[in-house]
């Protein structure tokens, strides 16, 4: 699946355990199931799924070895992951790779971002110039984030990074 | 456009809205870049980009609703308050895009029925040339902050709640982490203790007052509610500081977002949290939240509650003179004015000085409606006696919040001309209505006729008189948008096999001795239920004590009583 970062493709280095598969070596995402059998190897980086309603806290312990949690979108509707993703930068000082996957729209990226999120798995057949432009076309936003972006002198007001 | 716009203004505005935020640079780009980021939306919606499930949220977060017959276009009035300005964009966008006319609602909002959806991006640049929008007055967000109506010049007030209503407006609009929440978020802030914006019935209601040294203080309401499962909110602050308000809003929606039901529309407010959790477990949430959270991220220093402040233009009162003489002699001139007076006012704080409720109430009109004539004509009332400021009321009236007492007969003359004259404030035909079956794809039932019938019934300004305080609200559903839990006399529209009929509720509050209105008995006609409220109403005549409001007469005499008026005629 496409990776974007800042609204550009990126190579993906990551991949996600197969069902029934040894976990290997290399960098590997796992479901919260497996997070003991991640957290037991010796090489490679970790990444978790983390389910949508699942409380970050669930990650709280193993937090300092995991490199990447995955969130995800049952539906764009479905605005939990917002809050999973503020929560684990603000309570959890997580400061790994947070990764939206899922039912996503463009019209949504500023809004991830702004909780924390990194990067996004988009849709084989998206439109990336969508993704691109949603990015770049906002310039202030009316509350603070986690982002903690640059106060505009007076209000709640924040100016978004160009 | 270059960054250089992006200055703010240092300096403060010459002229300010009175009633009302001004609007800086800043607040104008991020109006125009939202409104191309929905120009964009609807182009890829008629190229079919998006289909009309991914369009659905994005255009409701721009404030349009696919109705029965036509687009509706909701466009946003922050704490009912509006400046002469915005009340003619209103009017253009009612002549120019619409059927020449615009429909107040129970949120201090304006809605047009007849949009097409290609006149969107249009009607919202309108709206932005007068600083205003139509963001999040609908979908699953937090709504539209709704205040009291009299703010600012009630003489019952004990705290101007606008400039906390508009710095929750500025945190909640586009707010990042809860723009898809489970369902609509409403939240009323007022600073009376008499409570005009029904605080106990919102998904969060704030009442504000000044502690010892003056600093606001706000006792917190969560998951109260009307609709399917009509609801009082339960406190869960008595003493929230000013600086913690906005972080403890958003430890309440946090809660809200991580738990809120997703499966069934019909229990996903807060308020089936609320019950669902219980009061203390919901508190307990809510608190382990506002405690770990990072709260000087969302702390109100008193210099940021300033700086929003200094952009709120304060009216300029004259000095008393002979004002309240004046007017004096003229309500003992002129009767019909004397009892427009006693009706449709409101004390002021400052002497000399008088808040008027322009009825949209007309005797057998539809409530709420203003055409685009009387939209500019109000206007025109504002400004030249009013600060150039107008308000909507949650029972779809508009106000003049600050009129001089001497000039009050010019502008109760000019009403009168306009058919914004009638004197029925509180009164039985003062109805509130929801849009119902004419225009509302939800509804059992229309709404507007019988709300006209109910005008028309009861034209007689004496009758009315004589009858006194008497509410009745008119939803076309069980989503309640006409509120008619919360009315002396509530009707609902249901569905009975197929034909429109129209259940009773009686006994509803929604002020301060807030109550849900009790079930009558079975549905019956439009026609029936107009007979019936005749009747109801004829036996509160007959059985009242001295000055007993219909709802108190209800409350001593119970509902037995009065349902056999109805279903056991004598
Ligand atoms: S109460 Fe029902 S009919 Fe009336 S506006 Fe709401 S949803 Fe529509």
């Amino acid at each position: 699946m496409p990776l974007l970062e800042n609204g550009h493709l990126i190579t993906d280095t990551w991949h996600y355990a197969v069902d029934g598969e040894a976990l290997g070596a290399g960098p590997v995402i796992v479901p919260l199931s497996r997070l003991s059998e991640g957290l037991g190897r010796i090489t490679g980086a970790l990444g978790v799924v983390l389910p949508v309603d699942q409380n970050v806290s669930a990650l709280r312990d193993s937090l300092p070895k995991i490199s990447l949690v995955v969130i995800g979108f049952p539906i764009f509707r479905d605005g939990r992951p917002f809050s999973q993703a503020r929560a684990l930068r603000e309570h959890l000082h997580f400061t790994g790779e947070i990764r939206a996957s899922g039912h996503i729209l463009p019209d949504q990226y500023e809004f991830l971002i702004r909780c924390g999120v990194t990067t996004v798995e988009v849709a084989e057949e998206t439109d990336l110039s969508a993704w691109e432009r949603a990015l770049h076309q906002f310039r202030v936003a009316m509350q603070p984030s986690v982002m903690n972006e640059k106060p505009t002198g007076f209000g709640l007001r924040r100016f978004l990074p160009a | 456009m270059s960054a250089d716009i992006l200055i703010r203004d240092d300096v403060l505005p010459a002229v300010r809205s009175v009633g009302t935020y001004t609007y800086d640079q800043i607040d104008r780009v991020f109006l125009r870049e939202r409104i191309e980021q929905f120009k964009d939306q609807v182009a890829r919606r008629i190229s079919g980009e998006l289909t009309e499930d991914e369009f659905k949220p994005l255009r409701l977060m721009n404030g349009l609703y696919l109705q029965l017959h036509a687009y509706m276009l909701r466009v946003a009035v922050p704490y009912g308050t509006l400046t002469a300005r915005q009340v003619r964009a209103l009017a253009r966008i009612a002549r120019e895009f619409d059927r020449g006319y615009g429909h107040f609602t129970t949120r201090q909002n304006i809605q047009f029925n007849w949009i097409r959806l290609e006149d969107t991006p249009a009607a919202l640049e309108v709206l932005a040339e007068a600083d205003m929008h139509a963001i999040q007055t609908s979908g699953n967000c937090i709504r539209n902050v709704t205040s009291d109506e009299f703010a600012g010049a009630s003489a019952d007030e004990l705290l101007d709640p606008r400039v906390h209503a508009e710095i929750l407006r500025q945190w909640s609009t586009l707010h990042p982490e809860f723009t898809f929440l489970p369902r609509k978020f409403k939240i009323a802030i007022s600073g009376s203790p008499q409570d005009r914006v029904a605080a106990r019935f919102h998904d969060i209601g704030l009442i504000a007052r000044p502690d010892v040294n003056g600093r606001p203080l706000f006792e917190v309401f969560v998951g109260g509610g009307l609709g399917r499962t009509p609801i009082v909110g339960t406190k869960l602050r008595d003493d929230l500081p000013e600086e913690d308000l906005v972080a403890y809003l958003e430890a309440i929606l946090r809660v809200y977002n991580e738990f809120g039901r997703r499966d069934n529309i019909y229990k996903a407010r807060i308020k089936i949290l609320v019950q669902a959790l219980g009061a203390d477990e919901f508190r307990q949430r809510v608190d382990t939240e506002f405690v770990a959270m990072d709260r000087a991220r969302y702390r109100l220093e008193p210099a940021l509650v300033q700086a929003i402040r200094n952009r709120f233009g304060v009216p300029a009162f004259e000095p008393e003179g002979n004002a309240s003489a004046l007017l004096m002699e003229m309500r003992q001139k002129d009767r019909a004015f004397d009892a427009w007076v006693r009706t449709n006012t409101h004390a002021h704080r400052a002497p000399g000085y008088i808040s008027v409720v322009v009825s949209l109430k007309p005797a057998g009109g539809i409530p709420g409606d203003a055409t685009s004539d009387q939209l500019d004509m109000l206007a025109n009332l504002a400004e030249r006696f009013s600060f150039s400021e107008l308000r909507v009321t949650h029972l779809q009236n508009v106000v003049l919040g600050h009129v001089r007492q001497d000039r009050l007969y010019e502008v109760w003359q000019a009403l009168s001309e306009a058919g914004m004259g009638t004197a029925n404030i509180g009164f039985i035909t003062d109805i509130v209505a929801c849009p119902g079956l004419d225009y509302c794809a939800l509804a059992n039932a229309r709404a507007i006729p019988i709300a006209q019938k109910l005008s028309s019934r009861f034209a007689d300004l004496e009758l009315q008189r004589e009858i006194g305080s008497l509410r009745i609200n008119i939803s076309g559903c069980i989503n309640a948008c006409g509120h008619h839990h919360a009315a002396h006399i509530g009707i609902l529209g249901v569905d009975k096999r197929g034909e429109e009929a129209f259940q009773l509720t009686l006994g509803g509050s929604g002020e301060e001795d807030a109550s849900i209105g009790q079930i009558l008995g079975p549905a019956m006609s439009e026609d029936d239920a107009v007979d019936a409220v005749a009747r109801l109403v004829d036996f509160y005549l007959v059985r009242r004590n001295d000055e007993e409001r219909f709802l108190d007469a209800y409350r001593r005499l119970g509902t037995a009583a009065f349902k056999d008026v109805v279903y056991a005629p004598a």
